[in-house]
């Protein structure tokens, strides 16, 4: 927009990827023994970062943590590229690794993301960061650290079948959107962040490597490749994910991805587009439209 | 493109950059020097490096200026600044019985030896705005600086005081700490993750590092009756501590000692009303600790409150460790706060599917 604006010079002042070589290597222990133990969550130190706590410092930090010279790196909040806060966090690591950012989720071999996995499937060797505002789900049930570490070590999620059932009772469904508690691979309830229903399915038998951080709760856990993910459901009430019974991209046209709604105050009508920017704009470019 | 989430997100963040220091600056007569922020808002400085966790007035002041004066803004400049700086040394247990003390009271003794030092404080001015400060002058501060070292300045050697707590000790008042072995090490929160029950010197740290005015609150409604603990301050310390670190290449033997300067700290010792020893031992006072980095008075009795209650049993808020010690960390809480600021776009389309379900389904009854 503007030449004035100084040029970064933290590629001088500060260590590659912000983080001293010691605490990038705390991380990546802890990150190990979460991808040894799938959806377990593993405490670590959790360092002071240069943006806000409860805006994405655990991702940050795995994201940090985990880069190399050699990385490609796409950072997305709500699906989009451009979102204020997937341009900070950008610029935060464009600006202490000097490494190449790009939106192409096939190109990226890092994706930090917040609150969606690309509507593109992830292949071998990929990691997608997610970053987690409440690492635990039984939190909401149980608000204390002491007892929930107990009843994840005795797989005691009776209270969490409880509320469920209390919501079918009361509502008529489970009326859970996002954040949908799941269960890894036969034994751990995690959260799988605030991504919709619509990316749960993504999770099971996944050939990436999915990693959480919660940098103001300091844990990390993780989905590793080809593990079950399976949202908690009862026979007759099977989980769904959300559908918009007709509704189509305004821009890609695309029927089979995540959108979210738009009130068009012009004409009074509702609208709706791919919340995956990228996704979007590569449909039309096939299509000829961009 | 109306509808599009946020675009050209990265010239809109330069852009609301270059506001917000127009905002700081375009009424401004002349540049605020930071040596004058340091020097004339102590008690500012003193807040922002205790809730930092950096002892660095000058840092401090820096951080104040570039926040605009927001407290938790310049604590959280602090701290990221902080995470970058290797460990290099460990200094030495500070010992605030030996320190050189500026101010000092004791609201369980009148008479306490060495005596009380009312030292610098608001406690007794009247609450009545100076509107002389208005035409404060350079002269006038001068003149008022000379008088003051002329009449007023303390010369010779400052006595290091000892504790009121010892006395108690020495009578057999004063429950011994229970100093559990493997509490020796302090725990280091900065370097590890917390859990639950949290050992003495995690609550301290934890505290030590807590928002001041989270804590006030918290402690308020121990002495309101959510809680047990309304206790005496046995003493209350403010003043210099010399800050010692072991000589990086002794070789073993003779321990030697490298004085790297002194801090300002604040320290609460409060006296508990006695509790039977659940071992039926006699009845005796029990001790709650407040210390921080320089002078925050309000912030040291908090503490010494908080960790008293934490360590009763009952049903009351601050006599959760969980509730306490999560909750009163500026950075954490400010920043979680100030997350709702971000976009929820999805979560919320997720929400909205999921009400929209709900409602079906009610209506199809």
């Amino acid at each position: 927009m503007n030449g004035s604006e100084t040029k970064p010079v933290w590629l001088d002042t500060y260590n590659f990827a912000f983080l001293d070589e010691g605490s990038k290597r705390e991380i990546r222990r802890k990150t190990l023994k979460a991808v040894a133990i799938p959806g377990y969550q593993v405490p670590f130190a959790s360092r002071e970062m240069p943006i806000a706590r409860g805006w994405g410092t655990g991702g940050l930090q795995l994201t940090l943590a985990l880069i190399g010279r050699g990385d490609r790196l796409k950072v997305i909040d709500q699906g989009s590229d451009d979102s204020v806060n997937a341009v900070s966090i950008r610029r935060l690591v464009e600006n202490t690794t000097g490494i190449e950012t790009t939106v192409d989720t096939a190109a990226a071999t890092l994706i930090q993301t917040r609150h969606r996995i690309p509507e593109q499937p992830l292949r071998a060797g990929q990691i997608l960061v997610l970053q987690v505002p409440l690492p635990e789900p039984l939190r909401l049930i149980e608000p204390r650290e002491e007892v929930t570490r107990r009843q994840h070590a005795e797989m005691d999620y009776s209270a969490m079948w409880l509320a469920l059932y209390e919501d079918i009772v009361r509502w008529g469904d489970i009326t859970v959107g996002h954040s949908y508690p799941c269960l890894a691979h036969g034994r751990y309830l995690f959260s799988p962040s605030p991504i919709p229903r619509w990316d749960i399915p993504k999770l099971h038998q996944a050939a990436c490597l999915y990693l959480f951080g919660a940098g103001r709760e300091k844990r990390i856990y993780a989905i590793p490749p080809y593990t079950d993910v399976q949202p908690l459901s009862f026979d007759d009430y099977p989980f769904a994910v959300e559908r918009l019974a007709g509704a189509c991209c305004r821009l890609c046209g695309s029927t089979s991805t995540f959108l979210y709604e738009i009130d068009d105050a012009a004409s009074g009508q509702k609208l709706y587009q791919c919340s995956d920017t990228a996704y979007c704009q590569q449909r039309r470019q096939e299509r000829g439209q961009a | 493109m109306g509808y599009v989430m946020v675009t050209g997100g990265q010239e809109a963040i330069a852009a609301a950059n270059k506001l917000s220091k127009y905002y700081r600056v375009k009424d401004a007569a002349e540049p605020l020097p930071v040596k004058e922020i340091e020097h004339q808002l102590r008690l500012l400085i003193d807040r922002v490096m205790g809730e930092g966790g950096l002892y660095a007035p000058e840092y401090a002041a820096i951080a104040l200026k570039q926040a605009e004066g927001d407290t938790a803004e310049a604590a959280f400049l602090l701290r990221a600044y902080r995470s970058t700086l290797e460990r290099d040394h460990y200094s030495l247990t500070v010992e605030p019985a030996r320190m050189r003390v500026i101010r000092r009271l004791s609201s369980a003794f009148r008479d306490i030896p060495g005596g009380q030092m009312l030292g610098p404080t608001y406690d007794y001015t009247h609450r009545l705005l100076d509107f002389s400060l208005r035409q404060e002058g350079e002269e006038e501060l001068r003149a008022f600086l000379q008088q003051w070292h002329l009449d007023g300045e303390v010369t010779g050697p400052v006595p290091t005081l000892a504790k009121v707590s010892e006395l108690l000790r020495q009578q057999g008042l004063l429950r011994q700490c229970p100093a559990a072995a493997d509490d020796r090490v302090p725990f280091d929160i900065t370097m590890a993750s917390v859990t639950f029950p949290a050992p003495r010197s995690a609550r301290l740290q934890a505290l030590a590092r807590g928002e001041t005015g989270a804590m006030v609150a918290l402690a308020y409604s121990s002495l309101r009756g959510y809680g047990t603990v309304h206790p005496t301050i046995g003493e209350l310390r403010v003043g210099y501590a010399a800050v010692d670190i072991p000589y990086p290449y002794a070789d073993g033997g003779e321990e030697i000692l490298i004085y790297i300067g002194e801090i300002m700290l604040t320290e609460v010792e409060c006296i508990n009303s006695f509790a039977g020893n659940e071992d039926g031992g006699a009845a005796q006072f029990s001790l709650g600790y407040g210390l921080c980095f320089g002078q925050n008075e309000p912030k040291a009795i908090a503490m010494a409150i908080l960790e008293s209650s934490l360590q009763t049993k009952g049903p009351a808020p601050v006599q959760d460790e969980e509730f306490v010690l999560m909750h009163i960390d500026c950075v954490e809480a400010h920043g979680f706060i100030s997350h709702l600021k971000l976009p929820h776009y999805v979560t919320f389309q997720s929400s909205l599917a999921r009400i929209r379900q709900a409602q079906q389904q009610a209506a199809s009854k």
